[in-house]
């Protein structure tokens, strides 16, 4: 089953109580250093600004700077761009979109302009850059795998030791005068600020958590809002993550019709468009629905959440059926009854993955109740189901 | 939105506290408040354990176990016998 949360393929011990050297624990940070360096070390060479940087459609210029010509990038979005924010969006090449970290310019930036770091994910990218229209600043692109920042700065990939080799890499300190790095608030997950600023000389403000929040921070002296500093999750930003729930559901789903039909074709199994129209709907209802409306559906828990519109779902669908006499008989009403809460439940409860409030802890905690309760229901439906199929087979009357 | 009540990890040792704020401004979720010279938890319950905090006091007041929210992840390391990770 994919991941739907973070994705990337660096994979780092997160809880701190069984690291040894990697500077999890805030209290190790002052002796970190033994760990991520290997993952960024064999990732890039931080070599002079590649050429390639310099072709690209979205680079609209060069920037002339003591440390050599900096790539001027557009602070517009092109058709392309658009097009390759929804692929993502649907999990097509999600994986590999990205920019070449290094610095970047945004309009005519001199040794007085601000700042911005960011990840290397080109859609975090594009969402920065087109946000900065008729602005002059210096963009620093770390390498983290074309993950966001958030998840790079969970995974460590968006971290101190990136950080401190990238601004070298660049030469920042000779394109710039002053010594102020701002970072995405998000970023924060993975940077030791005081860390950076024994090692680079550079101080580091925390920006904005949105892009958009970026001029008025800047302007701001920049200066944070309680409102610029807090996470939300919109119904907008529910609704664009939900694409790769389902695509993320496919694999599993197509498994199951897999083996519905097998058991139609060897004559054991009665399934039809019926049948078909349930499952697709409890897993509509886990992936999509539920997601959406999250914040009205009653309980805290994922999984609860899923499970409550699944069974109204179960309900609505027996009821298109002909219930009270459902034309797949009682025995596979009953079946279903447990089964789409259970498939819509767990659905659901992977969208934590894609949520930005729901902590491991209370990951954990659910899941020790969800989980088996998923299953229970799932394999006394799936015994139902067979014990119907058996009936009719054997030339039963349907229950 | 609120998540689970009463099950976060976070901890804040007052003691060491010095009011410095640097937790208040990597805090998505704004769990921290100032409250005279210091700093207090003024809603526990939305903290989601990413960590920023712990990582970014210079004074280590603060502790977390830090982790990621996602239960694709949970499952993925009771799979292969990890912790928790996005894969």
């Amino acid at each position: 089953m994919p991941s739907t949360c973070c994705g990337g393929s660096t994979p780092v011990k997160r809880r701190t109580k069984q690291t040894s050297c990697c500077g999890n624990e805030s209290t190790q940070s002052k002796q970190s250093s033994c760990c991520s360096q290997e993952q960024t070390a064999n990732r890039t060479d931080y070599a002079a600004p590649e050429t390639a940087a310099f072709e690209q459609p979205w680079v609209v210029g060069k920037i002339a700077t003591p440390a050599g010509e900096v790539p001027q990038v557009a602070a517009k979005l092109s058709f392309r761009d658009t097009i390759g924010a929804w692929k993502c969006r649907w999990s097509i090449g999600r994986m590999n979109y990205r920019v070449d970290p290094g610095l970047y310019a945004v309009g005519q930036p001199d040794a007085s302009s601000p700042v911005l770091v960011t990840s290397n994910y080109k859609m975090t990218f594009d969402r920065l850059r087109e946000r900065l229209g008729g602005l002059s600043l210096w963009i620093v692109v770390l390498d983290t795998d074309g993950v966001n920042v958030w998840c790079a700065a969970g995974k460590g990939t968006f971290g101190t030791d990136e950080l401190v080799r990238r601004v070298s890499a660049v030469r920042l300190s000779e394109v710039v005068s002053h010594r102020t790095l701002i970072l995405p608030q998000l970023g924060a997950v993975g940077v030791y600020a005081h860390e950076v600023t024994k090692q680079t000389k550079f101080r580091v403000v925390y920006g904005p958590v949105r892009a958009k929040d970026v001029p008025a921070f800047l302007a701001n002296g920049m200066q944070t809002t309680e409102e610029m500093r807090t996470v939300r999750f919109t119904f907008r930003d529910r609704i664009v993550l939900t694409p790769m729930e389902l695509v993320g559901a496919l694999t599993p789903v197509l498994i199951m019709f897999g083996i519905l039909f097998i058991l139609n074709a060897v004559g054991f199994g009665h399934y039809g468009s019926t049948d078909f129209f349930g499952i697709m709907g409890s897993i509509f209802t886990g992936a999509v629905l539920t997601p959406i409306l999250l914040p009205w559906v009653p309980g805290r828990a994922f999984s609860l959440k899923g499970a409550i519109l699944g069974l109204v779902w179960a309900v609505g669908f027996l009821l298109l059926s002909g219930f009270p006499s459902p034309v797949f008989g009682w025995l596979k009403a009953a079946a279903y009854v447990l089964l789409l809460p259970a498939l819509s439940s767990f659905l659901t409860m992977n969208f934590t993955g894609s949520s930005t409030y729901t902590s491991l802890s209370g990951v954990d905690r659910e899941m020790k109740f969800a989980v088996p309760a998923q299953l229970a229901a799932a394999v006394s439906a799936i015994l139902l189901l067979l014990v119907s199929d058996a009936i009719l087979t054997f030339g039963g009357k349907l229950i | 939105m609120k998540y689970l009540k009463n099950v976060v990890t976070l901890q804040h040792d007052i003691d060491k506290c010095t009011g410095c704020g640097r937790c208040l401004e990597v805090c998505p979720h704004r769990v921290f408040q100032p409250e005279g010279k210091k700093v207090m938890i003024a809603d526990r319950d939305a903290c989601m354990e990413c960590g920023a905090c712990a990582r970014n006091c210079p004074f280590d007041a603060i502790e977390v176990q830090q982790g990621v929210g996602c239960a694709a992840a949970v499952i993925i390391g009771f799979f292969t016998g990890t912790e928790p990770t996005c894969g």
